[in-house]
């Protein structure tokens, strides 16, 4: 089973893999959450000050993309905007997609950090004469990002996993480049575990920075009362 | 330099402040007594606007202001030149003891950091907690926590400090440290309106006493005269009921 032969192909093609992860997984995902977060965390702002108009927008919006599938989001985007004349190349349009999906889904995180701080620490910080954006910037929304980074780090993990999908539009980040390799040589299985161990890899060094990411946060304690 | 006129405020159809009235001189030590769900701390919220009084007079320093009618501008000013000590602290608990106190300066005020720092220094000094001003409020005790609320009161210079139930969060013996600070301060000639159940600090630091039930203010008297010659059978009754406590 094991052969030379598959062994070969195995290590040549594990750095045929690995390079469009580095040039396409990894700037994928990192552009894209970082505009997720953007949005996520005006969107979990608006409604957290309960803006007139644009909170109900904002459910709106959370609503329709946690209410489809992230694949049909891409094939609309990408193959079916066209057709109302607006053609986008595979990278940007992948950003697009994953940055609204991802914003919708961190929105609702970073909201429920937001709520979660003590209602007495916007009181403070009214009562030493700070503004109520002022205490937002400074005090509500340090400690509701503390609060919301576990989970926002689990929706980055599973976000390094997605971008698989866009191999559906053409992207070619590693799946698609696997799914090349193995077109080729006809060996699913090797290969596809290949693949798998180095979307492992990220996704273990994502959560090595996690800790190290919570253990920096952690340094003011546990709330107390 | 505080008054209050017929202050009123329901919550759901159900009236807590039924129009109070209050006064506060400069130095004065003003007790707020009363039995629970009185609406004392609803006052002390309402006269600093964290709850929206129906309506009402507030004239403070000279200038009148209509609760129910007042600017957010004029909240923001009249918050400047007073301050607030709540029952559960409520320190930012993202900062340091040093930097609860310096937030207000820095971002409200626009001070220089230098000079908040060395201001934020000397008033945690003052409530004697010059050994703690890197910790942050889950490394403090509860005694503690208050007195940095208290220095964070302090540090903004303030014409009155608003204490609402200061110690009630406390056990007995960090009562004590805060109820000594609060004391200095009195001493200090701070002008004080402090929400409380502490009957030997009404007596012993207060000069002045409002007892309230219901939403309306029992008695006001001087503290000399409420708790030696009560006027009203109802706070003859409440202080009866107090000496019968003592006595078992």
């Amino acid at each position: 089973m094991f052969t030379e032969r598959l062994w070969g192909i195995l290590v040549d093609s594990f750095p045929k893999i690995l390079l469009p992860g580095l040039t396409m997984t990894i700037p994928l995902t990192v552009i894209s959450f970082s505009l997720a977060m953007v949005i996520a965390t005006v969107v979990a702002l608006t409604q957290f000050a309960k803006i007139k108009f644009l909170t109900p927008l904002c459910r709106f919006y959370i609503w329709v993309i946690r209410g489809t599938p992230l694949l049909v989001q891409l094939f609309v985007i990408f193959y079916g905007l066209p057709k109302v004349g607006v053609v986008l190349d595979p990278f940007p349009a992948a950003v697009i997609v994953f940055s609204i999906n991802e914003g919708a889904y961190s929105a609702e995180t970073i909201r429920a950090a937001l709520e979660s701080v003590p209602a007495g620490q916007l009181e403070a910080g009214y009562c030493v004469g700070m503004s109520y954006l002022q205490t937002i910037r400074r005090i509500i929304l340090p400690q509701a990002l503390r609060t919301a980074f576990p989970p926002l780090s689990n929706s980055l993990i599973a976000m390094v996993k997605d971008t698989s999908l866009a191999a559906n539009i053409t992207v070619t980040e590693m799946f698609m480049v696997t799914q090349r390799i193995v077109a080729r040589t006809y060996e699913p299985l090797a290969l596809y575990i290949e693949v798998g161990l180095i979307y492992l890899l990220f996704s273990t060094v994502l959560t090595k920075l996690q800790r190290l990411g919570e253990k920096k946060l952690g340094a003011y304690g546990t709330h107390r009362g | 330099m505080l008054e209050i006129k017929q202050i009123k405020k329901s919550f759901d159809g159900t009236d807590v402040l039924k129009g109070v009235d209050l006064e506060v001189d400069q130095g004065d030590v003003v007790a707020i007594l009363g039995p629970s769900g009185s609406g004392k701390t609803t006052l002390l919220r309402c006269i600093n606007f964290l709850e929206t009084a129906d309506s009402g007079e507030l004239i403070f320093d000279g200038e009148h202001f209509q609760f129910g009618h007042i600017s957010k501008k004029d909240i923001a000013r009249l918050r400047e030149k007073t301050a607030f000590v709540f029952q559960n602290y409520n320190l930012f608990a993202n900062k340091t003891a040093l930097q609860n106190v310096t937030e207000g300066l820095i971002v409200a005020r626009k001070m220089g950091k230098h000079q908040a720092i060395s201001i934020g220094k000397q008033a945690l000094d003052k409530v004697g907690l010059s050994d703690r001003y890197d910790y942050y409020p889950s490394q403090l005790s509860g005694g503690q926590q208050q007195r940095v609320a208290i220095a964070r009161a302090l540090a903004t210079n303030p014409k009155i400090i608003y204490f609402d139930e200061p110690t009630s969060a406390l056990d007995p013996e960090l009562t004590g440290e805060v109820l000594s600070v609060m004391r200095d301060l009195a001493r200090d000639g701070m002008t004080m309106l402090v929400v409380t159940h502490e009957m030997g600090f009404a007596r012993t630091v207060s000069n002045k006493v409002v007892f309230m039930e219901n939403g309306v203010v029992v008695e006001a008297n001087t503290s000399k005269e409420f708790f030696e010659n009560p006027k009203m059978p109802r706070t003859q009754a409440f202080l009866q009921n107090l000496s019968g406590e003592n006595n078992t």
